[in-house]
Protein backbone atom coordinates (compact mmCIF):
# COMPACT_ATOMS: atom_id res chain seq x y z
CA UNK A 1 0.00 0.00 0.00
CA UNK A 2 1.20 3.56 -1.18
CA UNK A 3 1.90 5.44 2.11
CA UNK A 4 -0.81 8.21 0.90
CA UNK A 5 -3.21 5.55 1.02
CA UNK A 6 -2.07 4.24 4.66
CA UNK A 7 -2.21 7.86 5.78
CA UNK A 8 -5.78 8.06 4.59
CA UNK A 9 -7.04 4.87 5.77
CA UNK A 10 -5.40 6.43 9.17
CA UNK A 11 -1.93 4.18 9.45
CA UNK A 12 -0.39 7.15 12.66
CA UNK A 13 2.77 5.64 11.89
CA UNK A 14 2.75 6.16 8.20
CA UNK A 15 1.70 9.79 9.22
CA UNK A 16 4.59 10.48 11.21
CA UNK A 17 6.75 8.75 8.33
CA UNK A 18 5.42 10.91 5.52
CA UNK A 19 6.07 14.74 8.11
CA UNK A 20 9.37 13.07 8.39
CA UNK A 21 9.48 12.73 4.92
CA UNK A 22 8.56 16.32 4.46
CA UNK A 23 10.50 17.97 7.27
CA UNK A 24 13.94 16.21 6.22
CA UNK A 25 13.93 15.36 2.52
CA UNK A 26 12.68 19.31 0.18
CA UNK A 27 13.13 16.96 -3.00
CA UNK A 28 11.80 13.79 -2.53
CA UNK A 29 9.01 14.87 -0.93
CA UNK A 30 7.65 16.80 -3.75
CA UNK A 31 6.03 13.62 -5.28
CA UNK A 32 4.09 12.86 -2.16
CA UNK A 33 3.38 16.08 -1.42
CA UNK A 34 1.42 16.69 -4.80
CA UNK A 35 -0.29 13.43 -4.19
CA UNK A 36 -1.63 14.81 -1.05
CA UNK A 37 -2.58 17.63 -2.17
CA UNK A 38 -5.43 15.65 -3.89
CA UNK A 39 -6.68 14.83 -0.90
CA UNK A 40 -6.91 18.29 0.39
CA UNK A 41 -9.26 21.32 1.30
CA UNK A 42 -11.28 19.54 4.08
CA UNK A 43 -9.86 20.98 7.57
CA UNK A 44 -10.28 24.08 8.75
CA UNK A 45 -6.43 25.41 9.49
CA UNK A 46 -6.11 27.28 12.62
CA UNK A 47 -3.16 29.52 13.47
CA UNK A 48 -2.35 30.13 17.06
CA UNK A 49 0.66 32.73 18.26
CA UNK A 50 1.49 34.84 20.50
CA UNK A 51 4.27 36.62 22.81
CA UNK A 52 6.48 33.57 24.22
CA UNK A 53 5.30 31.60 27.07
CA UNK A 54 1.55 33.65 26.70
CA UNK A 55 0.17 29.93 27.56
CA UNK A 56 -0.63 28.96 23.68
CA UNK A 57 0.62 25.38 24.53
CA UNK A 58 -1.67 25.38 27.45
CA UNK A 59 -4.60 26.95 26.17
CA UNK A 60 -4.95 24.38 23.30
CA UNK A 61 -4.25 21.24 25.35
CA UNK A 62 -8.04 22.87 27.46
CA UNK A 63 -9.48 23.94 23.83
CA UNK A 64 -8.58 20.53 22.06
CA UNK A 65 -9.91 18.87 24.72
CA UNK A 66 -13.84 20.49 24.43
CA UNK A 67 -13.48 20.02 20.19
CA UNK A 68 -13.29 16.84 21.15
CA UNK A 69 -16.38 16.55 23.29
CA UNK A 70 -17.76 17.99 19.54
CA UNK A 71 -15.81 14.71 17.76
CA UNK A 72 -13.98 16.90 15.90
CA UNK A 73 -10.64 14.97 15.41
CA UNK A 74 -7.61 17.50 15.29
CA UNK A 75 -3.95 17.51 14.07
CA UNK A 76 -1.48 19.81 15.66
CA UNK A 77 1.61 21.35 14.57
CA UNK A 78 4.16 22.93 17.31
CA UNK A 79 7.08 24.99 15.96
CA UNK A 80 9.51 25.67 17.96
CA UNK A 81 12.83 27.80 17.21
CA UNK A 82 16.17 26.04 16.16
CA UNK A 83 19.34 27.20 17.80
CA UNK A 84 21.52 29.59 15.80
CA UNK A 85 24.28 28.01 17.36
CA UNK A 86 23.87 24.16 17.50
CA UNK A 87 21.15 23.82 14.93
CA UNK A 88 19.83 21.54 17.91
CA UNK A 89 16.13 22.29 19.97
CA UNK A 90 14.51 21.48 22.52
CA UNK A 91 10.59 20.80 21.54
CA UNK A 92 8.44 21.01 24.94
CA UNK A 93 4.91 22.23 23.84
CA UNK A 94 4.21 18.76 24.52
CA UNK A 95 4.67 19.30 27.81
CA UNK A 96 1.46 21.30 28.17
CA UNK A 97 -0.39 18.95 26.09
CA UNK A 98 -0.72 15.74 28.23
CA UNK A 99 -4.46 15.54 28.30
CA UNK A 100 -4.43 14.99 24.27
CA UNK A 101 -2.33 11.94 24.20
CA UNK A 102 -3.71 8.36 23.83
CA UNK A 103 -6.39 10.05 22.27
CA UNK A 104 -6.99 8.69 18.76
CA UNK A 105 -8.86 11.83 17.14
CA UNK A 106 -5.63 13.81 18.51
CA UNK A 107 -2.09 13.80 16.42
CA UNK A 108 0.77 15.89 17.68
CA UNK A 109 3.69 16.48 15.96
CA UNK A 110 6.62 19.04 17.57
CA UNK A 111 8.80 20.83 14.42
CA UNK A 112 12.13 22.85 14.90
CA UNK A 113 12.38 25.67 12.81
CA UNK A 114 15.53 25.00 11.73
CA UNK A 115 16.70 28.37 10.27
CA UNK A 116 16.61 27.40 6.46
CA UNK A 117 15.46 29.76 4.13
CA UNK A 118 12.02 29.76 3.07
CA UNK A 119 12.45 26.25 4.30
CA UNK A 120 10.02 26.86 7.84
CA UNK A 121 6.91 27.96 5.95
CA UNK A 122 7.73 25.71 3.07
CA UNK A 123 7.86 22.37 5.27
CA UNK A 124 5.24 23.51 7.39
CA UNK A 125 3.00 24.08 4.66
CA UNK A 126 3.51 20.44 3.44
CA UNK A 127 2.87 18.92 6.88
CA UNK A 128 -0.24 21.07 7.45
CA UNK A 129 -1.33 19.66 3.95
CA UNK A 130 -0.71 15.98 5.00
CA UNK A 131 -2.73 16.26 8.27
CA UNK A 132 -5.33 17.61 5.78
CA UNK A 133 -5.12 14.64 3.69
CA UNK A 134 -4.99 12.75 6.74
CA UNK A 135 -8.71 13.21 7.19
CA UNK A 136 -8.25 15.80 10.52
CA UNK A 137 -11.37 18.10 10.79
CA UNK A 138 -9.37 21.09 12.22
CA UNK A 139 -5.23 21.75 11.21
CA UNK A 140 -3.73 23.86 14.28
CA UNK A 141 -0.18 25.27 13.82
CA UNK A 142 0.98 26.79 17.27
CA UNK A 143 4.25 29.36 16.42
CA UNK A 144 6.05 31.55 18.49
CA UNK A 145 5.08 34.96 16.89
CA UNK A 146 8.64 36.60 17.02
CA UNK A 147 10.20 36.45 13.54
CA UNK A 148 8.54 37.07 9.95
CA UNK A 149 8.46 33.25 8.86
CA UNK A 150 6.31 32.37 12.01
CA UNK A 151 3.72 35.42 11.39
CA UNK A 152 3.54 34.30 7.70
CA UNK A 153 3.18 30.81 8.87
CA UNK A 154 0.01 31.65 11.26
CA UNK A 155 -0.94 34.32 8.00
CA UNK A 156 -1.43 31.25 5.96
CA UNK A 157 -4.16 29.76 8.46
CA UNK A 158 -7.94 30.20 7.59
CA UNK A 159 -7.98 31.78 11.12
CA UNK A 160 -5.43 32.94 13.53
CA UNK A 161 -5.40 33.43 17.21
CA UNK A 162 -3.20 35.73 18.50
CA UNK A 163 -2.51 35.13 22.34
CA UNK A 164 -1.18 37.72 24.60
CA UNK A 165 -1.01 38.50 27.92
CA UNK A 166 -1.71 40.99 30.89
CA UNK A 167 0.75 43.93 30.72
CA UNK A 168 0.85 46.46 27.99
CA UNK A 169 4.33 46.33 27.67
CA UNK A 170 4.00 42.98 25.94
CA UNK A 171 1.07 44.42 24.27
CA UNK A 172 3.27 47.19 22.68
CA UNK A 173 5.51 44.65 21.36
CA UNK A 174 2.96 42.85 19.95
CA UNK A 175 1.61 45.69 18.48
CA UNK A 176 4.80 46.71 16.61
CA UNK A 177 5.96 43.24 15.49
CA UNK A 178 2.93 43.24 13.31
CA UNK A 179 1.15 40.49 14.96
CA UNK A 180 -1.70 42.15 15.68
CA UNK A 181 -2.35 42.73 12.00
CA UNK A 182 -2.98 39.01 11.60
CA UNK A 183 -5.47 38.51 14.35
CA UNK A 184 -8.62 36.97 13.43
CA UNK A 185 -9.03 36.09 17.29
CA UNK A 186 -7.02 38.27 20.17
CA UNK A 187 -6.71 36.11 23.26
CA UNK A 188 -5.43 37.68 26.58
CA UNK A 189 -4.30 34.46 28.67
CA UNK A 190 -3.80 34.64 32.06
CA UNK A 191 -6.54 37.10 32.70
CA UNK A 192 -6.19 35.73 35.86
CA UNK A 193 -3.15 38.41 36.88
CA UNK A 194 -4.13 41.93 36.93
CA UNK A 195 -4.53 44.88 34.51
CA UNK A 196 -6.35 42.24 32.26
CA UNK A 197 -8.72 45.30 31.40
CA UNK A 198 -6.31 48.05 30.67
CA UNK A 199 -4.65 45.26 28.30
CA UNK A 200 -7.87 44.69 26.74
CA UNK A 201 -8.86 48.13 26.19
CA UNK A 202 -5.26 48.95 24.49
CA UNK A 203 -5.84 46.57 22.02
CA UNK A 204 -9.26 47.63 21.59
CA UNK A 205 -7.71 51.00 20.83
CA UNK A 206 -5.08 49.60 18.60
CA UNK A 207 -7.72 47.32 17.01
CA UNK A 208 -9.82 49.94 16.09
CA UNK A 209 -6.81 52.26 14.84
CA UNK A 210 -5.94 49.59 12.66
CA UNK A 211 -9.69 49.47 10.61
CA UNK A 212 -10.08 53.44 10.78
CA UNK A 213 -6.67 53.07 8.49
CA UNK A 214 -8.01 50.25 6.77
CA UNK A 215 -11.70 51.89 5.66
CA UNK A 216 -9.76 55.15 4.76
CA UNK A 217 -7.51 52.75 2.08
CA UNK A 218 -9.97 50.64 0.76
CA UNK A 219 -11.47 54.35 -0.18
CA UNK A 220 -9.28 55.36 -1.69
CA UNK A 221 -7.41 52.70 -2.80
CA UNK A 222 -10.52 50.67 -5.19
CA UNK A 223 -8.22 47.55 -4.18
CA UNK A 224 -6.02 46.97 -6.95
CA UNK A 225 -4.42 43.35 -7.10
CA UNK A 226 -0.88 44.30 -6.29
CA UNK A 227 0.82 40.74 -5.68
CA UNK A 228 3.01 41.48 -2.38
CA UNK A 229 0.26 43.42 -0.18
CA UNK A 230 -1.62 39.92 -0.31
CA UNK A 231 0.18 38.87 2.88
CA UNK A 232 -0.95 40.08 6.30
CA UNK A 233 -3.99 41.29 5.09
CA UNK A 234 -5.87 38.38 6.72
CA UNK A 235 -7.19 40.11 10.14
CA UNK A 236 -8.80 42.94 10.60
CA UNK A 237 -10.50 45.36 8.08
CA UNK A 238 -10.72 43.48 4.73
CA UNK A 239 -13.83 41.90 5.46
CA UNK A 240 -16.97 42.74 7.96
CA UNK A 241 -15.25 40.31 11.00
CA UNK A 242 -15.28 42.38 14.42
CA UNK A 243 -11.69 41.05 16.11
CA UNK A 244 -12.86 39.75 19.50
CA UNK A 245 -10.90 40.18 22.17
CA UNK A 246 -11.24 37.05 24.76
CA UNK A 247 -10.06 36.58 28.10
CA UNK A 248 -9.14 33.36 29.12
CA UNK A 249 -7.04 31.38 31.95
CA UNK A 250 -5.89 28.73 30.44
CA UNK A 251 -4.68 26.59 33.57
CA UNK A 252 -8.52 26.14 34.52
CA UNK A 253 -10.24 26.59 31.23
CA UNK A 254 -12.00 29.95 32.15
CA UNK A 255 -13.09 31.10 28.36
CA UNK A 256 -12.49 28.67 26.43
CA UNK A 257 -15.02 27.59 25.77
CA UNK A 258 -16.01 31.30 24.47
CA UNK A 259 -12.97 30.97 22.26
CA UNK A 260 -14.57 28.02 20.24
CA UNK A 261 -17.90 29.50 20.26
CA UNK A 262 -15.59 32.57 18.17
CA UNK A 263 -13.56 30.03 16.28
CA UNK A 264 -16.45 28.48 15.08
CA UNK A 265 -18.09 32.42 14.13
CA UNK A 266 -14.78 32.83 12.24
CA UNK A 267 -15.19 29.57 10.15
CA UNK A 268 -19.17 30.52 9.22
CA UNK A 269 -18.37 33.88 9.00
CA UNK A 270 -15.69 33.01 6.78
CA UNK A 271 -17.16 30.48 4.91
CA UNK A 272 -20.65 32.28 4.38
CA UNK A 273 -18.54 35.27 2.98
CA UNK A 274 -16.95 33.47 0.48
CA UNK A 275 -13.72 35.53 2.35
CA UNK A 276 -12.17 31.57 2.68
CA UNK A 277 -11.57 31.59 -1.16
CA UNK A 278 -9.03 34.03 -0.45
CA UNK A 279 -7.71 32.68 2.19
CA UNK A 280 -7.38 29.27 0.30
CA UNK A 281 -5.59 31.68 -2.47
CA UNK A 282 -3.32 33.39 -0.43
CA UNK A 283 -2.30 30.74 1.14
CA UNK A 284 -1.53 28.93 -1.89
CA UNK A 285 0.63 31.98 -3.25
CA UNK A 286 2.96 31.61 -0.25
CA UNK A 287 3.17 28.01 -0.50
CA UNK A 288 4.40 28.39 -4.41
CA UNK A 289 6.40 31.71 -3.54
CA UNK A 290 8.35 29.83 -0.54
CA UNK A 291 8.87 27.11 -2.64
CA UNK A 292 10.25 29.25 -6.04
CA UNK A 293 12.17 31.68 -3.62
CA UNK A 294 13.83 28.39 -2.08
CA UNK A 295 14.13 26.55 -5.49
CA UNK A 296 15.84 29.87 -6.88
CA UNK A 297 18.49 30.00 -3.98
CA UNK A 298 19.55 26.50 -4.49
CA UNK A 299 19.90 27.09 -8.39
CA UNK A 300 21.44 29.92 -8.42
CA UNK A 301 24.08 28.80 -5.23
CA UNK A 302 24.56 26.35 -7.17
CA UNK A 303 25.55 28.35 -10.33
CA UNK A 304 27.84 30.76 -8.42
CA UNK A 305 31.20 29.17 -7.96
CA UNK A 306 32.72 29.25 -4.84
CA UNK A 307 36.23 30.72 -6.14
CA UNK A 308 34.38 33.17 -7.32
CA UNK A 309 32.26 34.21 -4.93
CA UNK A 310 35.33 34.45 -2.77
CA UNK A 311 37.60 36.46 -5.30
CA UNK A 312 34.73 39.09 -5.11
CA UNK A 313 35.27 39.28 -1.17
CA UNK A 314 39.01 40.01 -1.70
CA UNK A 315 38.28 42.31 -4.23
CA UNK A 316 36.18 44.27 -1.85
CA UNK A 317 38.91 43.80 0.65
CA UNK A 318 41.27 45.82 -1.38
CA UNK A 319 38.72 48.34 -2.42
CA UNK A 320 38.35 46.98 -6.07
CA UNK A 321 34.68 46.59 -6.20
CA UNK A 322 32.16 46.73 -3.59
CA UNK A 323 28.97 44.36 -2.31
CA UNK A 324 26.75 45.98 -4.17
CA UNK A 325 28.14 46.04 -7.19
CA UNK A 326 29.29 42.46 -7.07
CA UNK A 327 25.72 41.44 -6.28
CA UNK A 328 24.53 42.88 -9.14
CA UNK A 329 27.28 41.79 -11.37
CA UNK A 330 26.79 37.87 -10.51
CA UNK A 331 22.87 37.84 -11.05
CA UNK A 332 23.82 39.68 -14.62
CA UNK A 333 25.86 37.04 -14.99
CA UNK A 334 22.84 34.10 -14.14
CA UNK A 335 20.48 33.15 -16.86
CA UNK A 336 16.90 33.75 -16.36
CA UNK A 337 14.52 33.25 -18.94
CA UNK A 338 11.16 35.48 -18.67
CA UNK A 339 8.57 33.02 -17.49
CA UNK A 340 4.78 33.55 -18.85
CA UNK A 341 1.96 33.23 -21.19
CA UNK A 342 3.21 34.29 -24.87
CA UNK A 343 1.27 38.01 -25.69
CA UNK B 1 19.37 12.78 2.37
CA UNK B 2 20.92 16.03 3.41
CA UNK B 3 22.19 16.14 6.95
CA UNK B 4 19.21 15.95 9.28
CA UNK B 5 19.08 16.68 12.87
CA UNK B 6 18.91 13.45 14.92
CA UNK B 7 15.36 14.01 16.68
CA UNK B 8 15.20 11.89 20.31
CA UNK B 9 12.12 12.18 22.72
CA UNK B 10 13.24 12.99 26.41
CA UNK B 11 10.43 11.72 29.18
CA UNK B 12 10.24 11.04 33.01
CA UNK B 13 8.12 8.27 33.72
CA UNK B 14 7.19 7.65 37.40
CA UNK B 15 5.89 9.50 40.09
CA UNK B 16 8.93 11.25 41.20
CA UNK B 17 8.39 14.94 40.40
CA UNK B 18 12.52 15.28 40.02
CA UNK B 19 13.70 16.43 36.38
CA UNK B 20 16.41 18.15 37.39
CA UNK B 21 18.37 15.26 35.60
CA UNK B 22 16.46 15.26 31.94
CA UNK B 23 16.22 18.81 31.70
CA UNK B 24 20.24 18.58 31.74
CA UNK B 25 20.75 15.81 29.59
CA UNK B 26 18.23 17.72 27.26
CA UNK B 27 19.91 20.48 27.03
CA UNK B 28 23.15 18.92 26.60
CA UNK B 29 21.87 17.05 23.46
CA UNK B 30 20.38 20.35 22.11
CA UNK B 31 23.70 21.99 22.38
CA UNK B 32 25.04 18.77 20.67
CA UNK B 33 22.76 19.74 17.37
CA UNK B 34 19.71 17.56 18.00
CA UNK B 35 15.95 18.19 17.84
CA UNK B 36 15.13 16.96 22.11
CA UNK B 37 11.18 16.30 22.20
CA UNK B 38 10.54 17.41 25.85
CA UNK B 39 7.70 15.49 27.17
CA UNK B 40 8.06 16.33 31.14
CA UNK B 41 7.10 14.71 34.24
CA UNK B 42 5.03 11.74 35.12
CA UNK B 43 4.62 9.84 31.41
CA UNK B 44 3.36 6.82 31.19
CA UNK B 45 4.62 3.83 29.29
CA UNK B 46 1.65 4.71 26.81
CA UNK B 47 2.12 8.46 26.43
CA UNK B 48 5.92 7.49 25.92
CA UNK B 49 5.34 5.52 23.29
CA UNK B 50 2.39 7.29 21.66
CA UNK B 51 4.91 10.29 21.96
CA UNK B 52 7.83 8.76 20.07
CA UNK B 53 5.09 7.49 17.60
CA UNK B 54 3.74 10.70 16.47
CA UNK B 55 6.70 12.17 17.00
CA UNK B 56 8.77 9.57 14.57
CA UNK B 57 11.93 9.62 16.64
CA UNK B 58 15.41 8.25 16.33
CA UNK B 59 15.77 7.53 19.75
CA UNK B 60 14.15 7.85 23.20
CA UNK B 61 15.56 8.49 26.52
CA UNK B 62 13.70 7.72 30.12
CA UNK B 63 15.16 9.10 33.16
CA UNK B 64 14.36 7.08 36.15
CA UNK B 65 15.13 7.53 39.67
CA UNK B 66 11.94 5.83 41.46
CA UNK B 67 13.60 3.00 41.40
CA UNK B 68 10.23 1.82 39.23
CA UNK B 69 12.09 0.63 36.16
CA UNK B 70 11.86 -3.52 36.24
CA UNK B 71 8.52 -2.63 35.68
CA UNK B 72 8.36 0.50 33.43
CA UNK B 73 11.37 -0.68 30.83
CA UNK B 74 9.77 -3.84 29.65
CA UNK B 75 6.34 -2.28 29.25
CA UNK B 76 7.85 0.12 27.59
CA UNK B 77 9.72 -2.05 24.95
CA UNK B 78 6.46 -4.08 24.40
CA UNK B 79 4.55 -1.08 23.65
CA UNK B 80 7.17 0.03 21.14
CA UNK B 81 7.39 -3.60 19.62
CA UNK B 82 3.59 -3.39 19.52
CA UNK B 83 3.30 -0.60 17.60
CA UNK B 84 6.51 -1.23 15.23
CA UNK B 85 8.93 1.18 16.81
CA UNK B 86 11.22 -2.01 17.78
CA UNK B 87 14.38 -0.23 15.67
CA UNK B 88 13.99 3.16 17.97
CA UNK B 89 17.04 2.34 20.72
CA UNK B 90 15.56 3.28 23.96
CA UNK B 91 18.63 4.59 26.31
CA UNK B 92 17.70 4.48 29.75
CA UNK B 93 19.44 6.89 33.03
CA UNK B 94 18.97 7.00 36.35
CA UNK B 95 19.84 5.10 39.83
CA UNK B 96 19.80 1.35 38.59
CA UNK B 97 21.75 -1.04 40.80
CA UNK B 98 24.19 -3.01 38.59
CA UNK B 99 22.75 -6.62 38.68
CA UNK B 100 19.95 -4.90 37.16
CA UNK B 101 22.02 -2.76 33.96
CA UNK B 102 22.71 -6.32 32.39
CA UNK B 103 19.01 -6.79 32.95
CA UNK B 104 18.02 -4.03 31.25
CA UNK B 105 20.66 -4.79 28.12
CA UNK B 106 19.25 -8.24 27.57
CA UNK B 107 15.74 -6.94 27.36
CA UNK B 108 16.97 -5.17 24.65
CA UNK B 109 17.77 -1.53 26.14
CA UNK B 110 20.36 0.79 24.49
CA UNK B 111 22.83 1.94 27.12
CA UNK B 112 22.20 2.82 30.54
CA UNK B 113 23.68 5.76 32.01
CA UNK B 114 24.09 5.84 35.67
CA UNK B 115 24.42 9.15 37.82
CA UNK B 116 28.21 10.29 36.64
CA UNK B 117 27.45 9.98 33.00
CA UNK B 118 29.45 12.58 31.77
CA UNK B 119 26.95 14.32 28.79
CA UNK B 120 29.37 13.90 26.10
CA UNK B 121 29.60 9.69 26.80
CA UNK B 122 25.52 10.17 25.95
CA UNK B 123 25.79 12.32 23.15
CA UNK B 124 27.79 9.53 21.52
CA UNK B 125 26.32 6.78 22.57
CA UNK B 126 22.94 8.27 20.82
CA UNK B 127 24.82 9.30 18.05
CA UNK B 128 26.02 5.44 17.49
CA UNK B 129 23.10 3.87 18.31
CA UNK B 130 21.28 5.91 15.54
CA UNK B 131 23.74 5.88 12.98
N1 LIG C 1 -1.37 31.85 35.90
C1 LIG C 1 -1.50 31.31 34.67
N2 LIG C 1 -0.49 30.61 34.15
C2 LIG C 1 -0.65 30.08 32.91
C3 LIG C 1 -1.85 30.26 32.19
N3 LIG C 1 -1.72 29.64 30.98
C4 LIG C 1 -0.49 29.10 30.97
N4 LIG C 1 0.16 29.36 32.14
C5 LIG C 1 1.52 28.97 32.48
O1 LIG C 1 2.43 29.69 31.66
C6 LIG C 1 3.57 28.89 31.35
C7 LIG C 1 3.80 28.84 29.84
O2 LIG C 1 2.73 28.12 29.26
P1 LIG C 1 2.82 27.47 27.81
O3 LIG C 1 1.51 26.90 27.50
O4 LIG C 1 4.00 26.60 27.74
O5 LIG C 1 3.09 28.78 26.95
P2 LIG C 1 3.45 28.87 25.40
O6 LIG C 1 2.92 30.16 24.92
O7 LIG C 1 3.00 27.64 24.68
O8 LIG C 1 5.02 28.92 25.48
P3 LIG C 1 6.07 28.78 24.27
O9 LIG C 1 5.55 27.73 23.35
O10 LIG C 1 7.33 28.41 24.96
O11 LIG C 1 6.13 30.15 23.65
C8 LIG C 1 3.32 27.55 31.98
O12 LIG C 1 3.97 27.49 33.22
C9 LIG C 1 1.81 27.51 32.18
O13 LIG C 1 1.40 26.68 33.23
C10 LIG C 1 -2.91 31.01 32.78
O14 LIG C 1 -3.98 31.24 32.21
N5 LIG C 1 -2.67 31.53 34.03
MG1 LIG D 1 4.12 26.33 23.48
Amino acid sequence: MSLIKQIISGDRRALAQALTLVENDYQNSQNMLAEVYTHTGHAHIIGVTGIPGAGKSTLLNALVKLMRKCEDTLGLLAVDPSSQFSKGAILGDRIRMRDLLGDKGVFIRSMATRGELGGLSSSTAGAVDVLDAAGFDRVIVETVGVGQAEVDIASNAHTSIVVLCPGVGDSVQAAKSGILEIADIIVVNKSDYPKVNVTKSYLREMLDIGSAVQVGLSETQNMTCDPHLVHGTSGAGNNSWQVPIITTVATSGEGVSELFDHLLAHYDHITSTGEITVRRQNRLRAIFESRLRKQLYTKFSQMLSEDYFLRQLELMMVRETDPYTAATECMNNFEINYIGDED
Amino acid sequence: MPDNPIRILIAKPGLDGHDRGAKVIARALRDAGMEVIYTGLRQSPIMIVEAALQEDVNAIGVSILSGAHQVLVPRIIDLLNDNGLYNVPLFVGGIIPDNDVEELIQLGVAGVFGPGTSTSDIVSAVREAVS
